[in-house]
């Protein structure tokens, strides 16, 4: 959990920094989201994934916020935004860049990658790089292993990455380039993606692939094979992607 | 006899945009549903219970059953509850599941709940994916402007509504309990049991909770009937599933095959273990299952089978470890993800897992005795069933079972006065056979 979990930095957490972004829109965004749920208080998690899309991380004024919402004080808000690894008390930049070192990825690469990726960006776990670009974080498992080693950038799926295609793909977000994910859409900002996380879609799960070449691993050898369950497949003689 | 590989949850895969509503209607989606519906809530828990679906999330508790358990004289809302937090290492079959066909498990979603007769369901699925959680809330979206989920479903009198959840980072909110306080918007600590969610959880109410294997399997049993999924699988372990290999494997992916096929014939049909290399260790379902070796190559991969031999079957991860790795950072690193995820609400976990690493990190740095072994293993059975719920007594089976298959590789770290492996020998970008 976030509150035991150590980190290579010692700069503090900033307070408010009274610059705070959340609105009138966004409170009537809090209740909106409070609205899906038959008891209201179910809905913090999304709305603290809101107040991040809006402050760029988990701020005073967000919590007091969720607090009047949804009738809590603010140490009740806190004592759960600081539970979870997700929320984030420092900026994050615009694109945040993990490396899953669980044990299988941290095998097969994933301990060479973060290691080279921290070199390139000159910061350490959790840090933000200092034009504001890239947050770098490792990661547990993302359950994506057969494709490893796994990066995620803003909660996108890097597959199969090598420490060559890891500096390439820092290089180019902070060069401005546009980033696809094998399996998934263009990469957009870590604030965007907590919208959508906050249950507000940005209307892109059309982009992408159904799934990778691990994904289809085994189907394709049943289709190869001519392999079905019990009474046969009705899709193995239908159109195919690619 | 069922073929090698029997592909059902994954057999719309390479449809074309196989996540759209029309794309899976082309493949006969949501025909179970109708079905269902026509059917009266009991024999739609019926037929799943005769089908002998286990739970798919990792204990293989009978589905049927755990529908049956909520008690339907009880005033209060039922809910359904998908648990789609998927973070138990190596597990990954949900996630592409999800990705490519989230209908499959709306479907399956709206039968579960029917059956229970459930108001409001809920997709509890971990936020570390973003574009699982676009496609699964387009597909309720989808799902909604079709008529399949809101009010008088398929002019059935039927209501239901389906809310898609974003979790927020931690891993024990896949545990059930956790699960129903994060939520509940609170932290996501385990209850105590009883009284088991059927009769009060979440907001106090019957609610059942189930992995995405188990409701995404639901619409073809509705479809094909019992019979039909019970000739898959073996005597006690019924039907399809989703076996996902990774790591040294030349072919890593999802094979969706009867339960009870074996390690030997999965890596037979994945092009068999890295090229140059032998197999050394692998988990059969996830990091909480312990450690098997090449001696296990034959072991049946059912509930009872894995049983056997000491081990769960779990997730049906199989992680595939070769020669080239050690196993002492192997078990360390799972460690720490333990002491990290601990949620910290009783002792044994909480300090122990602190304890655990801080020994394998003297360990692997070939600072440790033999007496360190035995304090590790001293702390695992103090932790072991001790503990509040089952994150600690899996943060002991990588320990507990590396001793018992590696006790030797551990002895030549104090001998070597540090790890005898070349990390760059395991990774997938070391030059073929280069250092082993
Ligand atoms: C620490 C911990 C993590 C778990 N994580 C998951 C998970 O991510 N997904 C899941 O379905 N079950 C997970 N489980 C198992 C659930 O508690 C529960 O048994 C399961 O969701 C029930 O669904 P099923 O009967 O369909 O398998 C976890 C259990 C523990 C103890
Ligand atoms: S075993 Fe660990 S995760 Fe489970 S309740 Fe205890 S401290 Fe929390
Ligand atoms: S271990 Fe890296 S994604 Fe599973």
């Amino acid at each position: 959990m976030a509150e035991n979990h150590t980190t290579a930095t010692d700069k503090t957490v900033p307070y408010s920094t009274g610059d705070s972004k959340i609105t009138d829109a966004t409170i009537a965004e809090m209740r909106e989201i409070a609205a899906r749920y038959p008891v209201a208080r179910s809905a913090l998690l999304p709305m603290l994934h809101l107040v991040q899309s809006v402050e760029g991380r988990v701020t005073p004024e967000g919590i007091e916020a969720c607090a009047d919402v949804l009738g809590l004080t603010g140490a009740e808000v806190s004592a759960v935004a600081t539970f979870y690894t997700m929320y984030k008390r420092r900026p994050v930049g615009d694109y945040h860049v993990g490396v899953c070192t669980n044990t299988l990825c941290a095998v097969m690469g994933g301990d060479l990658i973060f290691d080279r990726l921290k070199q390139h960006l000159d910061v350490g776990n959790d840090e933000t790089t200092e034009d504001g670009k890239i947050t770098l974080e490792h990661l547990e498992c993302n359950a994506a292993c057969d494709y490893a080693p796994v990066m995620m950038v803003n909660w996108e799926f890097f597959d199969d990455m090598t420490p060559e295609s890891a500096t390439q793909l820092v290089d180019d977000l902070r060069d401005g380039n546009e980033v696809k994910s094998p399996r998934g859409a263009t990469v957009c900002t870590w604030r965007e993606t907590e919208r959508v996380l906050a249950g507000y879609p940005d209307g892109r799960a059309d982009e992408g692939p159904t799934g990778g070449k691990a994904t289809l691993a085994g189907l394709r050898l049943a289709r190869e094979r001519g392999w079905t369950a019990p009474g046969g497949s009705s899709n193995a003689e239908t159109q195919k992607e690619d | 006899m069922a073929d090698t590989l029997t592909p059902v949850l994954s057999d719309n895969w390479d449809q074309i945009r196989s996540w759209q509503l029309s794309s899976y209607q082309r493949s006969g989606g949501y025909d179970a549903l109708r079905k269902a519906l026509a059917m009266q809530p009991a024999d739609v828990v019926a037929t799943v219970k005769d089908s002998g679906l286990r739970g798919r999330g990792g204990a293989g508790f009978p589905t049927g059953m755990k529908w049956q358990f909520i008690p339907q004289d009880n005033p209060n809302p039922k809910y359904l509850v998908v648990n789609a937090d998927e973070s138990e290492p190596g597990t990954c079959k949900d996630i592409p599941l999800m990705m490519a066909s989230p209908h499959t498990l709306v479907e399956g979603v709206v039968i579960a709940s029917y059956a229970i007769r459930a108001s409001v369901a809920f997709i509890y699925v971990r936020g570390e994916v973003l574009h699982v959680i676009r496609r699964l809330q387009q597909a309720v979206q989808e799902a909604k402007d079709a008529g399949y989920i809101g009010t008088n479903i398929l002019g059935s009198g039927y209501d239901l509504d389906v809310v898609v959840h974003a979790g927020a980072g931690a891993y024990i909110c896949g545990e059930e309990t956790a699960l129903l306080d994060s939520l509940e918007g609170r932290r996501g600590q385990p209850r105590l049991r009883p009284p088991f969610p059927a009769v009060a959880g979440l907001y106090g109410c019957p609610t059942v909770i189930n992995n995405v294997e188990s409701i995404a399997s639901v619409p073809a049993i509705i479809k094909n009937g019992p019979d039909w999924f019970s000739s898959m699988g073996t005597e006690k372990s019924k039907g399809m599933t989703l076996y996902s290999l990774s790591g040294h494997v030349t072919r890593p992916g999802q094979y969706e095959a009867p339960l009870g096929i074996t390690l030997r014939e999965l890596l037979d049909l994945a092009g068999g273990v890295r090229e140059g290399h032998e197999l050394k260790f692998w988990t059969p379902g996830g990091s909480s299952t312990p450690l098997l070796t090449s001696e296990h190559l034959d072991v049946p991969l059912d509930y009872e089978g894995v049983g056997a031999v000491g081990s769960m079957l779990g997730t049906k991860a199989l992680q595939i470890f070769d020669d080239s790795v050690c196993v002492v950072r192997a078990v360390l690193r799972w460690t720490e993800f333990y002491k990290h995820e601990s949620c910290g609400k009783c002792t044994p976990c909480r300090e122990g897992t602190w304890w655990l690493v801080q020994i394998l990190e003297r360990l692997e740095k070939g600072q440790g005795s033999d007496e360190d072994l035995d304090v590790l293993l001293d702390l695992s059975e103090n932790i072991l069933g001790r503990s509040f719920c089952a994150l600690g007594d899996g943060a002991t089976a990588p320990i507990t079972s590396s001793i018992a298959h590696f006790k030797d590789e551990y002895l030549a770290h104090f001998e070597n006065g540090g790890c005898p492996f070349d990390p760059m020998a395991s990774t997938v970008f070391a030059t073929a056979g280069a250092s082993a």
